[in-house]
């Protein structure tokens, strides 16, 4: 016999750590950066100066001035606490709003779920942002009202999957052991069923991030959101609309801003999630 | 298959009663400077006599489920009120404006097609490989780029630029229509390619691809004979639940490029407070938005032979 | 010239002498097999003649199933023959081209599956399917294949062969399926068949039937079988040589009845104490 053949295989590594350790840091230098944006920025994102006004983008303005000679760039700046930190409450709230929801039909059952599942059922047969346009504009404008609108047509899918999770839960035979050895229902709840039903929902809350911040900045470019002289980057572009022929980046700067931030927020998710599917973990190399 | 229909006819009362009613309230939520608001659109000083003889004219001054149900047994005949700015059926208002926005629908849908599917087969097909990981990264990209901002993006190039379109809409054409339409259809197709993707890698993975390469069967044909067959259910399932995210988004992209369409119409209405249409806006787009998915699960039944013929013979 | 095997590095000693046939139809030598740079299968090497059944014994995750599709090419791309070779009609087949391979595949390699049924597209037709594997290796009319085919099925005893062939898969229960897997299998009479725990899916007094197919197919065609199990009634049944695997490394190979009836591995021991006889 002649020596066996060897063959090499290429194989590819998944570098899950690194990936979730670079986008966890930008995530939160934008955290962070937007928190302190007032002291980032180069100059006072206020302060007019009609004689510069819609100047084109410089070494001293790297993205112009508006038509009141305010620097652009200090206005994004300053915009991001606004537009990120409103993003971030109105994901805080209906992750932990639906959650609350679905766990609660999941553990109640019988009508008390029939009930309340047919009633987010409802919410969800509305299209996109359509019930959410009627609600602000019910509302009135103003960033709470924004929040408010996209709260109220966004919980039912949080809802949705903290109770099949919650569902699929339950029927775990150690839950079944553990009711045996007397556990109250609350303790049940916190130390079994919301550990293992996190996953799942910590990945859609962090996808979700990008999204609503979008949507957010949607509304506030219909003039549903936030109001000048609050800076937000959908309400930015859309005062500076009619500059779009002559003065472009004036009314671009913003929207890049929102691309990146929900590009960092995006990949953040993504990377979550391939972390805690079980399948990739095996797979690392 | 028939008790199918008739079952799911059945399921669609209780949502179609809950939508028209949370609207309803909604509406009625906006506070009792609803008459108030008519006049001020007006721009009418009226004392405060005029204004509780003209609520009383209209009805509102009745309890909350008689107006509602007055309200619905008129919009089912297709009586939805008047504007309150234009004083106008808004009925026949919305019946006129609603085929500019199903064109705008129709073209991006054909569009996100045409860009999303092919793609999205070439992406599955490759995965792993640098076609696949390329195309994944573009769909990233179209996810995080926000329709309005896609929207002046493609302005900037296509009408400024470049000259290629006019800027606004000059009238319901199809020359007008591209841009909005290839907007919309960036949003989408990012995020349904990505589907497509995930849908064709899935089938790819079944044992019928093991076992017709077992047979010899060559790539092309198992992809396009087997494969894409099977996933072409899926597809068009997820197709249409598209649809929903396409009728909420055309109100922003209707209004930008000033399409003269129910979206437009009702971001108009937004802002002077015309809830009438607004309320009439909301009631169609998620009617018709439970419509399509009704339809789209009965196609699913009626084309799945799996589930058309039922359980196994012997 | 006779072969007799090394002394297992780590101790197992196998017994095989097989006399005269060093070429065999198809031979296994020194194969590893890895996934994701993960060894699956360890330094196997066997040899088949004509006309024998191989049955390959191993509980779950031995590395069975992959070392009968590594001949076919069907490792997927996560896996790959990383050292030795497959000799079959003078070609080393971890190193064919796909197009060489596709040729073999089907042809003069045909595969049976656990689940039959599952080896086939749902939505469409067997008769379809069959029809496009027919087509791939020859070229054929559609009238002429409706003969073949249901010459074929009736051969294996069945009795409405048009209706088989109007089914979708599904529509079959599950020892049908099997059957018309192995008969589908045998359309382009494949010198090797290797088949994939057929029986494992399957109620026992279908197993039977499965398996009396199976020596059959020998019987009138003179296959070749690779008998993939985890079912030592099923090779005490039906095979001539048995290889036992665990871990992906082999641990017994010789003759089945010499090995069943007194094997000198402690593992084949336990095996076999696990067993329901079936017999022949």
């Amino acid at each position: 016999m002649s020596e066996p053949t060897i063959r090499t295989q290429n194989l590819h590594k998944n570098h899950l750590k690194t990936r979730l350790a670079i986008f966890g840091v930008l995530a939160l230098l934008l955290i962070i950066g937007s928190n302190f944006s007032e002291y980032l920025c180069p100059y006072d994102p206020y302060l007019q100066d009609l004689a510069n006004a819609k100047a084109p983008c410089s070494f001293a303005h790297p993205f112009g001035t508006d038509r009141y000679g305010r620097d652009m760039l200090s206005r994004v700046i300053v915009g991001s606490k606004t537009s990120i930190y409103s993003t971030l409450l109105l994901v805080a709230f209906i992750t932990v709003f639906g959650t609350v929801v679905g766990v609660f039909c999941a553990w109640s059952g019988k009508w008390v779920d029939t009930v309340l599942m047919r009633i987010s059922d409802m919410f969800l047969a509305f299209p996109g942002l359509v019930f959410a346009l009627a609600v602000a504009a019910v509302l009135g404008g103003g960033v709470q009202n924004a929040i408010i609108a996209l709260a109220a047509i966004s919980w039912p899918k949080y809802a949705r999957i903290a109770r099949s999770q919650t569902l699929a839960q339950k029927e775990a035979v150690y839950l079944r052991a553990a009711r045996l050895s007397g556990s109250g229902t609350w303790k049940l709840i916190f130390k079994h069923i919301l550990p293992n039903i996190f996953g799942p929902i910590l990945v859609t809350a962090m996808l979700d991030i990008g999204t609503m911040m979008m949507e957010l900045a949607g509304l506030s470019f219909l003039g549903l959101g936030a109001k000048p002289p609050v800076a937000e980057w959908g309400s930015m572009m859309s005062d500076t609309r009619n500059l779009l022929t002559t003065h472009p980046w004036v009314t671009l700067a913003p929207g890049y801003a929102i691309f990146v931030s929900v590009m960092i927020f995006n990949m953040l998710g993504d990377t979550v999630r391939d972390w805690l599917d079980p399948r990739n973990r095996r797979r690392e190399v | 298959m028939k008790k199918y229909v008739i079952q799911r006819f059945l399921q669609l009362i209780p949502i179609l009663l809950g939508i028209t009613f949370l609207s309803f309230a909604m509406m009625r939520a906006a506070g009792s400077d609803v008459v108030t608001q008519m006049y001020t659109n007006r721009g009418a000083e009226v004392s405060q006599e005029v204004i509780d003889a003209r609520r009383a004219e209209l009805g509102l001054d009745r309890p909350f489920i008689v107006q509602y149900f007055d309200w619905l047994t008129g919009m089912l005949s297709g009586d939805m009120g008047n504007s309150y700015v234009s004083g106008n059926p808004v009925f026949s208002t919305f019946i006129s404006k609603l085929p500019a926005t199903l064109l705008l629908t129709a073209m991006s849908i054909l569009m996100t097609v045409v860009i999303s599917i092919p793609l999205g087969i070439l992406a599955a097909v490759n995965h792993g490989r640098v076609t696949d990981l390329l195309l994944r990264f573009c769909s990233f990209i179209g996810n995080a780029l926000p329709n309005f901002f896609v929207a002046m993006l493609l302005m900037q190039l296509l009408s400024i630029k470049l000259g290629w379109l006019p800027v606004i809409c000059e009238g319901v054409t199809l020359k007008s229509v591209l841009m909005p339409a290839l907007t919309l259809a960036i949003s989408m197709s990012a995020k349904y390619m990505r589907q497509v993707r995930a849908t064709v890698l899935e089938e790819l993975n079944k044992d019928y691809v093991l076992g017709a390469q077992a047979r010899g069967v060559r790539s092309s044909v198992i992809l396009w004979k087997n494969v894409i067959k099977s996933s072409m259910l899926t597809i068009i399932t997820l197709l249409a639940l598209s649809i929903g995210s396409l009728l909420g988004g055309t109100a922003i992209i209707e209004s930008i490029f000033m399409w003269d369409g129910v979206g437009k119409l009702a971001v108009d209405a937004i802002n002077m407070r015309d809830y009438p249409i607004i309320q009439a806006y909301v009631v169609w787009m998620a009617v018709i938005y439970v419509l399509v998915n009704l339809v789209t699960d009965l196609l699913y039944h009626q084309l799945d032979p799996r589930i058309r013929l039922g359980v196994v013979k012997g | 010239m006779k072969m007799s095997f090394q002394i297992h590095p780590n101790g197992a000693e196998s017994r095989a002498r097989i006399e005269g046939r060093t070429e065999g139809i198809i031979r296994y030598e020194h194969v590893d097999i890895s996934y994701n740079g993960k060894l699956a299968v360890h330094d196997i090497s066997f040899v088949v003649g004509e006309g024998e059944i191989l049955g390959i014994v191993g509980e779950s995750g031995s590395g069975k199933s992959t070392l009968i599709k590594a001949a076919m090419g069907l490792l997927g791309r996560n896996g790959l023959v990383t050292r030795g070779d497959i000799w079959y009609n003078g070609h080393d087949l971890p190193d064919l081209p796909p197009k060489e391979m596709r040729k073999i595949c089907g042809a003069q390699i045909g595969m049976i599956f656990q689940t039959a049924g599952s080896s086939f597209c749902p939505i469409r037709t067997v008769r379809v399917q069959l029809y496009e594997f027919i087509t791939e290796h020859e070229k054929m009319g559609k009238q002429e294949f409706e003969d073949r085919a249901q010459g074929l099925l009736s051969r294996f005893g069945f009795r409405e062969p048009k209706r088989i062939l109007d089914s979708y898969p599904f529509e079959l229960s599950g020892g049908m399926q099997q059957r018309v897997g192995i008969a589908a299998a045998m359309l382009l009479n494949p010198k090797i068949l290797m088949a994939d725990e057929p029986t494992s899916a399957l109620d026992v007094s279908v197993q039977k039937q499965v398996v009396e197919e199976m020596l059959m197919v020998r019987e009138t065609f003179g296959t070749t079988i690779l008998l993939v199990t985890h079912n030592l009634g099923v090779i005490r049944a039906m095979a001539d040589n048995v290889l036992v695997l665990r871990g992906g490394e082999a641990v017994e190979y010789g003759n089945a009845k010499e090995i069943l009836a007194d094997p000198q591995s402690e593992y084949t021991r336990k095996l076999l104490a696990a067993v329901p006889k079936l017999r022949r």
